[in-house]
């Protein structure tokens, strides 16, 4: 089993603290693939990241390969954190560093400080890198800086990257927002691949509702941080996809008035 | 102005810090007996004027050149070796000092009791090796080891590794986080993740304060030839009590060379990592 979730509950961690997600209860079994669907602010990448253990949880239990996370050491938990593959919306390339080194930093975790100073110098295993970069069109890329690739280019760098981790769990936020629809099937495509060919799980977070069905046979879905369905796709009815995204909010409501942020730079642009 | 239906919520508080702002600024003004019309005093204009009609003739002789260009290497040698150990300090301290290379802040926002504790302890001896000016180092270092170049070295040394890991610091913490985060989330350890996260983009950064540190190196260690701890400030330090401003406008151009030099290799090293 690789993820349970027992009516956990998890606030945000600045702010006022107010939860993103309440008593969630889910079960993903190691190698099973599910699609996220739900509205913007639903608690998608929360969950992810929850998940990832770079979001420790308010209440409720939260079983990852069957450890507790946060009742482990520091030392214990960072270890886990290197079985478990994050890979955020935004790529998180800088922007200066070459495309080889930052495909290459998905082996960091098990790089000793030494060979991590090596490969700046010269990257430990290019071929590596520019296979995995092949299997997204990027293999003429290698050696491009991160700051000449196009957006979409980027978000596929960052999946190249997780195609050289040694996670057993892929946990991806949208990772074909920034793609045209035939690439984002290849993408997908990939990825699913990957997963089923190394038994990893793999949970992804999706906008593209069309692409959830017809990729994932389970889909979950998330709407104010809570999960209104977890179905076989067969289940999923149009009428349920309808409401998941239905859209009260938009409704002119009386005006409440900014928030005022408790605290504000005196130089602060808000 | 019309009242605005969406006002800023900030505005109070940028008002409120202007008015403290200035409110601080006037007595800062009055206490330190700011009157700038003095300098178009024509009492002091004439003084000005005989002073630096002797610098319009700088001296160059042969030997003596030969002395200044000893002395000058004798002062890039001060601050090179000076930063060189400032930089074994600053970089462990910066590592530590950093809050951004936490792990334990990672999925809780906090850090471990013991770890901001060290942070905090480590953030004194900065203020500490910081505050005291290096003038003030000097000045015991020569009592320590004797008059001569060392003293400078050590007095650099200290007061530098401060400012260094400060604003070291600082600057891996005002560039952008998420390369770093992403890669200690997935289980990197804190070095490898400032080296493939973070350096690349504030590497162009670093190099320039590195650059420019290196640059008031020298000119600290010309005022700390004043003191006695060596270098073309010594000789300065004699030239203007033999009231030879000649030989002293030759040191002045010495140091504007090497400040020229300093900001050269900077443009060069910045367009190079940028």
């Amino acid at each position: 089993m690789s993820f349970k979730l027992d009516k956990l509950t998890v606030r945000h961690l600045t702010g006022g603290k107010a939860a993103a997600l309440h008593a969630l209860d889910l079960v993903v079994n190691q190698g099973e693939q599910l699609a996220l669907i739900g509205p913007s602010g639903a608690g998608k990448t929360t969950l992810l990241s929850t998940l990832a253990c770079a979001h420790q949880p308010a209440e409720g239990a939260l079983s990852v390969f069957g450890l507790d996370p946060w009742s482990l050491s520091h030392g214990a938990r960072h270890a886990l954190r290197a079985r478990l593959f994050l890979a955020p919306q935004t790529p998180p390339l800088p922007p200066r560093q070459r495309v080889v080194t930052a495909v290459l930093a998905a082996r960091l975790p098990h790089w000793s400080l030494g060979k991590a100073l090596r490969s700046l110098f010269a990257p430990s295993d290019p071929d590596a890198a520019f296979e995995a970069l092949s299997r997204f069109g990027l293999g003429d890329k290698l050696y491009a800086r991160v700051d000449r690739l196009s957006g979409g280019e980027r978000q596929r760098c960052s999946l190249a990257r997780l195609l050289l981790s040694t996670a057993d769990a892929f946990l991806v936020d949208e990772p074909i927002s920034a793609l045209d629809p035939a690439l984002a099937r290849i993408t997908l495509a990939t990825l699913q691949q990957e997963a089923a060919a190394r038994n990893a799980t793999l949970v992804c977070s999706l906008h593209q509702v069309e692409m959830a069905r017809a990729h994932f046979k389970r889909i979950v879905g998330l709407r104010d941080g809570r999960i209104v369905f977890d179905l076989p796709r067969e289940q999923v009815s149009d009428e349920m996809i309808g409401a998941l995204y239905a859209n009260e909010t938009l409704q002119p409501e009386a005006h409440p008035g900014h928030e005022t942020p408790a605290r504000i730079a005196v130089g602060a642009c808000f | 102005m019309s009242t605005a239906l969406h006002p800023d919520p900030a505005w109070r508080g940028r008002l409120t810090a202007c008015a403290i702002a200035l409110a601080l600024l006037w007595p800062a003004l009055v206490y330190s007996e700011f009157k700038p019309w003095i300098l178009f005093d024509l009492q002091s204009l004439a003084a000005a004027g005989a002073f630096l009609g002797d610098f319009a003739r700088p001296a160059h002789s042969l030997e003596f050149l030969a002395m200044v260009l000893r002395e000058t290497w004798i002062t890039v040698a001060i601050a090179t070796a000076g930063l060189a150990l400032a930089l074994l300090g600053a970089i462990p301290a910066t590592l530590l000092v950093s809050e951004r290379l936490s792990i334990s802040r990672l999925g809780t926002g906090r850090i471990r009791p013991l770890a901001a504790l060290v942070r905090q302890v480590v953030r004194w001896v900065l203020v500490l090796l910081r505050s005291v000016p290096e003038l003030v180092w000097a000045l015991l270092f020569v009592r320590v080891v004797g008059l001569g170049p060392t003293a400078g070295v050590l007095a650099i040394a200290l007061t530098y590794s401060g400012m260094l890991a400060k604003v070291y610091a600082e600057i891996l913490e005002s560039s952008d986080a998420h390369a770093t985060d992403a890669l200690l989330a997935n289980g990197a350890g804190r070095l490898p993740a400032l080296l493939y996260g973070a350096l690349p983009d504030a590497a162009a950064e670093l190099v320039s304060y590195t650059v420019y540190r290196w640059e008031c190196a020298i000119r600290g260690s010309a005022i700390m030839g004043f003191v006695g701890a060596g270098g073309l400030g010594q000789r300065m330090d004699e030239s203007t009590k033999m009231m030879a401003g000649g030989e002293v406008a030759t040191m002045l151009f010495m140091f504007v060379l090497l400040v020229g030099a300093a900001d050269v290799v900077s443009t060069l090293l910045r367009r190079r990592l940028g």
